[in-house]
């Protein structure tokens, strides 16, 4: 009985606070049927805002993914002063606000920023809205690889260094095929977060429809302007983004125990 | 990148420096140069300058809500949170392994999205009669929503690990479930619990996505740091929104360490 009554207090929990609201803005969404949320999911301005969003995903996720292998081989396998305080820095991202993070970015590449001089133009265009990216998903792959590369070890990277291998065949041959599982739920993580970013973009972007809107920022948008409808149609869509997120996130942690 | 060449013995210093040396530098350039940036920013006109900006009335009273309306959503969300990952843990019903990958929801889905998501909700429109946009319960709701994973997901590990033999051991001594639960259970859990919360706060400090549609941004009522300094980089007020910056920083930073020594006390 104690049992059957923590199991629905949980549950009511996790269904007051989740599933209902998600669920009412997909009902939201379709209320008024399919076609009006085609026509508002395909404006020009949606349009615009979703390859954008695929774009800054693109360029940011990758570069985060390099960095993330090589922090978490210099946090696992290097010994350095200061190990402890470089470990604690990669968390940075996670605490910080978001307006924090596009307040920096001002800062520093505004024009009258740190590097405003150098006459590039960041704030408000594309590359503003990466960098507000590649910030805030900046540890995810890090903090998936470093547990792995720690429980393999070293030793079949020693073997294959013994054998003749030179470091970067060791890392292709032997350390990537091993951490593989952990670079792909990292990528996974970072890439749901790009793509939802709202705060910092938000700040740096300067919202140009159709050339500096992402898809957050058109929702946004949207519910300002009294768009409920288009402001839902685009949630609904970041929605379906988020579960199939939910659904990777969900095989690869199968994929990993198996692994393991 | 002769990155794997950290092995051997002879070759360890340089290669494993040249890891060392690409991360770092990606990490200043984006993360810590920027910060910098802002600390600069915020006593460039001195400490006095600083002190004024970050004190002001409005700025004051925002970071009173800030503060208090996270260490209310963490610890509500420590207590259902611990909940619904013993219920994950020891229960067994059908679907068990759906909610628990329905958990990562607020992570995976977008802040803006799950304002608008709770504001479908609860909010004007709302279906069954309940309207809080705009007050404080709101931001609480927001807050609860974006943060609800970290105790869950903090607290699970340590729950399958923990050995059932205690628990069995207290029973046959006469204990009741839940004087095994006080004793026995909560504290192995409670440093999990406490880095989950503690996770959950900083979350919350610093949140913004999901409060701007919901809370109204009604000055000294519910308005937020985040969005107070929002507001202020907006009104050109840069001054006031790097000062305001600080004071997040500061607060994320204090809790990022409290987390570090919580961990080093678990292992």
């Amino acid at each position: 009985m104690a049992r059957l009554t923590l199991r629905f207090v949980a549950l009511a929990y996790l269904g007051v606070l989740l599933v209902v609201p998600v669920g009412v803005v997909f009902y939201r969404t379709f209320e008024h049927g399919l076609g009006s949320v085609y026509d508002s999911i395909t404006t020009p301005a949606a349009k615009g805002a979703f390859w954008l969003t695929v774009e800054v995903a693109a360029i940011a996720v990758p570069l985060n993914a390099v960095f993330g292998v090589l922090a978490a081989i210099a946090l696992v396998r290097g010994r350095f002063p200061g190990k402890r305080l470089f470990d604690a820095l990669l968390d940075l991202p996670f605490a910080v606000s978001p307006v924090v993070v596009g307040l920096a970015l001002l800062l520093v590449w505004g024009v009258d920023g740190w590097f405003g001089g150098l006459g590039l133009q960041v704030i408000f265009s594309l590359p503003g809205i990466v960098l507000a990216t590649i910030f805030v998903s900046l540890p995810f792959v890090a903090r998936e690889v470093a547990p792995v590369l720690r429980e393999i070890g070293d030793e079949q990277e020693q073997a294959a260094a013994t054998l003749g291998a030179n470091g970067w065949q060791t890392f292709r041959r032997v350390t990537l095929p091993a951490i593989r599982w952990g670079l792909v739920y990292g990528v996974v993580l970072a890439t749901a977060r790009a793509i939802g970013e709202f705060g910092a973009v938000s700040v740096v972007s300067g919202k140009i429809s159709g050339e500096t809107e992402t898809l957050t920022l058109l929702v946004e948008k949207r519910f300002q302007n009294f768009d409920l409808a288009g402001a839902y149609a685009a949630s609904a869509l970041l929605a379906v983004i988020a579960l199939a997120t939910l659904i990777a996130m969900t095989v690869l942690n199968k994929r990993r125990e198996d692994t393991t | 990148m002769s990155v794997a060449v950290a092995l051997r013995p002879s070759r360890r210093a340089p290669s494993g420096a040249l890891a060392l040396g690409l991360s770092t530098l990606w990490l200043s350039l984006i993360v810590l140069i920027p910060l910098a940036a802002v600390v600069a920013r915020s006593v460039d006109g001195g400490m006095g300058d600083f002190w004024a900006s970050a004190t002001t009335k409005q700025a004051l009273d925002a970071l009173q809500f800030t503060l208090i309306v996270s260490l209310v959503v963490a610890a509500i969300n420590a207590a259902f949170g611990t909940l619904v990952a013993w219920v994950l843990v020891r229960d067994r019903f059908r679907g068990r392994g759906f909610v628990n990958a329905l958990i990562d929801l607020p992570f995976a889905l977008p802040t803006i999205v799950a304002g608008l998501t709770l504001l479908a909700l609860y909010g004007p429109r709302s279906p069954i009669g309940v309207d809080v946009a705009f007050t404080k319960v709101a931001v609480a709701m927001a807050l609860l929503f974006v943060t609800l994973p970290f105790v869950i997901r903090s607290v699970q590990p340590v729950l399958i690990e923990l050995d059932r033999e205690m628990e069995e051991a207290a029973a046959s001594l006469g204990a009741g479930p839940l004087t095994t639960f006080r004793r026995i259970i909560l504290p192995n859990l409670v440093p999990a619990i406490l880095s989950g919360a503690a996770l959950a706060f900083s979350r919350a400090v610093g949140e913004f996505g999901s409060i701007i549609l919901l809370s109204g941004n009604i000055p000294f009522d519910t308005q937020v740091s985040s969005v107070y300094a929002f507001k202020q980089i907006e009104s050109d007020n840069i001054d006031g929104a790097a000062a305001v910056s600080v004071v997040l920083l500061v607060v994320a930073l204090a809790v990022l360490l409290g987390i570090r020594g919580l961990e080093r006390w678990r292992a």
